[in-house]
């Protein structure tokens, strides 16, 4: 089971505007997502290392070279706005430089 | 009602490698906008990160120096955000199993020394740069994308700004001297978020915490620090409560004010990174980055102290950067008396990076050219008065002092073979002078002195010239 709360605090997380009515689908499909998920949890899993991973390489490093891959034409060419070389974006406010 | 305050401190610190931590972009300060940047940095679908070598030994580096164990086995985890200056929408981090924990920084607050623990460090990237126009837009360079990042969070250790300010000197010294990055908090290699909250004394919970961002020197944190106290217990003695929230420094009125209010924690939906693998930090690499850490600013210290017979006071500015102490090291390479070394850093030196505001690597000046300087000075070749016209060319145009002073006729004149004919001369045209010697005026020796220097351009050595004159008039 999932609620609407948590169905409007993924959305607002994944910045999606939803309607009334998609609120609900969501809540009765993500809540069946959900709770197919939860199976998992049955599963005794004591004693068993996490995997955090699935891939069968490990400590895989790149070494330390600064090399252009792309041009900086190439990378701007899907911009949709750009000024001077840089990329024009409407102002976000009230989350200033909060990395 | 008596407060005590709790100052827990975030620092990121740049890593100073050639590319990005997960991209092989190159990595510049103040390149051209947009410039060293690729698709990963720019978040294409379908674009896998790697992870720099470099910045990893860095970050290694740095925990190491901070008394920190090093996570063996590790992985990357996404921490997920919406901002324009990171266009993946995450950043790659290490929140499960930081690269190093439990470190430590020993401060010293008047006298009283006191280790502030270091909860963790962990490698992460950069995001982009914004600049907010007023015309509803906003503008990103994505050079700073990717850059790699060691942040360090310390342990509520700190009880006020005082102890703060000197975590954050320290903390400042030692990464420099590893050589990982530049700490420069004007160029943002350094940057500072702080937590202060207080609460009576006595009490056994913490208060609510305030968050302090935009802290753009030491000194800004240890003001904004102290205003946040002085605030919170107006509060809390008015009955009032405190807010979970962020403040920002105003450095103008030295007073912090509102940014935004803390509406419970943030969910950043932290997972482990798919597209990366798990890695292994080897003992063995552990032991061998160890092995190249340079010495510390204290080792140092005392090393001019006991072994080269440097001043307390000065051998401690000699160490207050690594740009400093390496020059200082460098010169003594080169056969140059360390106490004249020292003497002219301290002195000329600073005294022209005062006047002109710049760093000492902003200078023509190499180690080499001040040793041979004073080298020159030390075996009689040239006069202090002399240094100090080489001192100027030398520093300002990288002139090698050797042959300049030979080429420029600067040469030291120390012959009695020449020098005596002189004196002899400028004494028979001042009688008057040698009557007022014989009468106890020690001023006649310098009016003498002076005129043998005026005929010889100041080039005549003094000590030969006084023991000359002294003779001389002791015999007439």
């Amino acid at each position: 089971m999932i609620s609407k709360e948590e169905i409007l605090h993924v959305a607002k997380l994944a910045n999606l505007k939803l309607q009334d009515d998609e609120v609900d689908d969501f809540v009765s499909q993500l809540g069946q997502i959900v709770e197919m998920e939860g199976n998992l949890a049955d599963v005794d899993t004591t004693g068993v290392e996490p995997t955090y991973n699935m891939g069968d390489t490990n400590t895989v490093f790149r070494e330390d070279k600064g090399i252009h891959t792309q041009t900086r034409e190439q990378m701007l060419e899907n911009v949709p706005e750009t000024d001077n070389n840089l990329i024009k974006v409407p102002t976000i406010v009230d989350k200033e430089d909060d990395e | 009602m008596n407060f005590e305050t709790t100052i827990g401190l975030e620092v990121h610190v740049e890593l100073k490698t050639k590319s990005k931590m997960y991209s092989p972009s190159p990595v510049a300060y103040g390149a051209e906008s947009n410039i060293n940047t690729n698709v990963i940095d720019f978040g294409f679908p379908g674009t896998l990160p790697t992870v720099n070598k470099n910045g990893y030994r860095l970050g290694v580096m740095v925990a190491l120096a901070l008394n920190a164990e090093i996570e063996n086995h590790t992985h990357f985890d996404r921490k997920n955000y919406f901002y324009p200056d990171n266009p993946k929408a995450y950043q790659i981090t290490q929140q499960d199993k930081p690269l190093g924990h439990d470190g430590y920084i020993e401060i010293d607050v008047d006298g009283n020394k006191k280790k502030i623990g270091v909860e963790e460090l962990h490698v992460e990237e950069d995001a982009g740069k914004n600049t907010h126009g007023n015309n509803g837009y906003s503008y990103v360079d994505l050079n700073r994308q990717g850059t790699p990042l060691i942040e360090i969070v310390s342990k509520p250790d700190m009880h006020s700004p005082e102890e703060a300010y000197q975590y954050l000197e320290n903390l400042r010294k030692i990464v420099q001297f590893t050589g990982a990055s530049d700490v420069k908090m004007e160029e943002g290699s350094m940057r500072v978020d702080t937590n202060i909250s207080i609460r009576p004394v006595g009490s056994d919970t913490y208060g609510t915490k305030v968050e302090l961002k935009n802290l753009n020197s030491f000194n800004h944190v240890k003001l904004g620090l102290a205003y946040e106290e002085k605030r919170q217990a107006a509060i809390l003695k008015q009955g009032g409560t405190i807010g979970q929230e962020t403040r920002r420094f105003d450095e103008k009125t030295g007073e912090t004010f509102l940014m935004r209010v803390k509406s419970g924690a943030d969910d950043y939906r932290y997972f482990p990174e798919p597209d990366l693998p798990d890695f292994e930090i080897s003992p063995e690499w552990i032991a061998e980055i160890k092995s190249t850490l340079p010495e510390t600013a204290s080792v140092r210290r005392e090393k001019y102290i006991n072994e080269l017979g440097i001043p307390e006071y000065d051998a401690g500015v000699l160490t207050d950067t690594k740009e400093m102490s390496d020059f200082f090291d460098e010169a003594v390479t080169y056969k140059a008396n360390p106490k004249l070394v020292s003497n002219w850093l301290m002195g000329e030196v600073n005294a022209y990076l005062n006047d002109k505001k710049i760093g000492l690597l902003d200078t023509k000046l190499t180690p080499e050219h001040l040793a041979k300087m004073i080298n020159l000075i030390s075996d009689g070749t040239i006069s202090s008065k002399i240094a100090k016209k080489v001192f100027q060319e030398t520093i300002s145009n990288g002139t090698e002092p050797e042959e300049w002073v030979k080429s420029k006729g600067l040469v030291q004149e120390s012959d009695p073979a020449v020098l005596t004919p002189m004196i002899m001369e400028i004494l028979d045209n001042n009688e008057q002078s040698i009557e007022d010697f014989k009468n106890g005026k020690d001023r006649a020796v310098g009016f003498l002195i002076g005129q043998i220097m005026k005929q010889t351009h100041g080039q005549a050595n003094p000590k030969v010239v006084n023991k000359i004159l002294m003779t001389e008039l002791k015999s007439r």
